[in-house]
């Protein structure tokens, strides 16, 4: 039987090639589900009943808000194993994924705020839900600023994986805000009983969240190979590896 | 199909700024991330690669 050597790809020298290659399907992928999450969201779900048209914004709000929290997730596992195997790649993966989960945090925040003021009359309330959100882009902030901060890069990734693992306990804390105390945010459509939206909205929604994730890959891999050649500067293979193409 | 024209769908049933500025900003945002880890990655490969030029002409 032949042995898989797991740990092969947590080299940063096998990882930086493999990357490489894995970004272009990960970005068509994007780009395809894109189009069809797209295509079903404004020709193919319904008019709502109730919020008319405005209710499409959810095709994005819902999706950008469930990646906020997902990447977040991700991003404190790969600091979780960076501190404790000390393996290189964890906290570059870490830190690559910073930029796109407060990014979409972001866009949680101001599609929310674009779908509030119409509905809600507000831009912005002092919500358990709106509050949480915001928390969680203070922390992806609070984590990338720690980081740059401190000079001696296995430094500053012990202190940034620390602050990424407790921030941890808010994502629960956001996802469970509508049920835990009275707010203006909605509960949750879809929940362990079933979902109580149409399944072309359904479907569209879901698409659209297929998208961001492979979006996420994409990009997420191309910037994990900014920070591998940045770490590893002064090492023999990435000397080759430019050598290979100027 | 939702739409009877393409005014109609701009229209967005009066909830044009509130849905074209959801989806154009995320759209513009994602866009721009794209660009700026290109970006990076080119301006990275240069500098280290005129780094090991240098140092290479520091060996000679």
């Amino acid at each position: 039987m032949r042995q898989i050597n797991w740990f092969k790809y947590s080299s940063p020298a096998t990882f930086y090639p493999l990357a490489g290659k894995l970004i272009p399907y990960f970005a068509a992928l994007a780009a395809a589900l894109t189009v069809a999450g797209l295509y079903l969201g404004f020709f193919v779900a319904p008019t709502d009943y109730k919020q008319g048209e405005g209710y499409r914004i959810i095709f994005i709000h819902v999706p950008a808000a469930w990646m906020s929290m997902f990447i977040y997730v991700v991003m404190a596992a790969y600091a979780g194993m960076g501190l404790v195997f000390n393996t290189r790649l964890s906290s570059l993966m870490a830190t690559a994924l910073a930029p796109t989960g407060a990014l979409f945090t972001f866009l949680a925040l101001w599609t929310g705020a674009l779908w509030g003021k119409p509905m809600w009359g507000a831009w912005w309330v002092w919500d358990a839900r709106l509050t949480s959100e915001l928390i969680l882009l203070f922390l992806y902030i609070g984590f990338m600023s720690l980081k740059a901060a401190i000079d001696d890069p296995r430094r500053a990734a012990r202190a940034s994986g620390l602050l990424a693992i407790i921030g941890v306990i808010n994502v629960p804390i956001i996802y469970k805000s509508v049920e835990w105390w009275n707010t203006l945010h909605q509960g949750a459509t879809i929940k362990s009983s079933g979902t109580s939206m149409e399944t072309t909205m359904l479907t569209a929604m879901l698409v659209m969240t297929l998208a961001m994730w492979m979006y996420t890959i994409a990009v997420v891999l191309a910037r994990v190979r900014c920070e591998i050649l940045e770490a590893e500067r002064d090492t023999e293979w990435v000397a080759t590896e430019l050598g290979k193409s100027p | 199909m939702n739409w009877g024209s393409a005014g109609e769908f701009f229209a967005m049933g009066g909830y044009a700024f509130y849905v074209w500025g959801s989806f154009g900003v995320t759209a513009l945002f994602l866009l721009v991330e794209v660009v700026m880890v290109v970006h990076r990655k080119r301006t990275i490969v240069q500098r280290l690669g005129r780094r090991m030029r240098m140092q290479a002409e520091v060996k000679q």
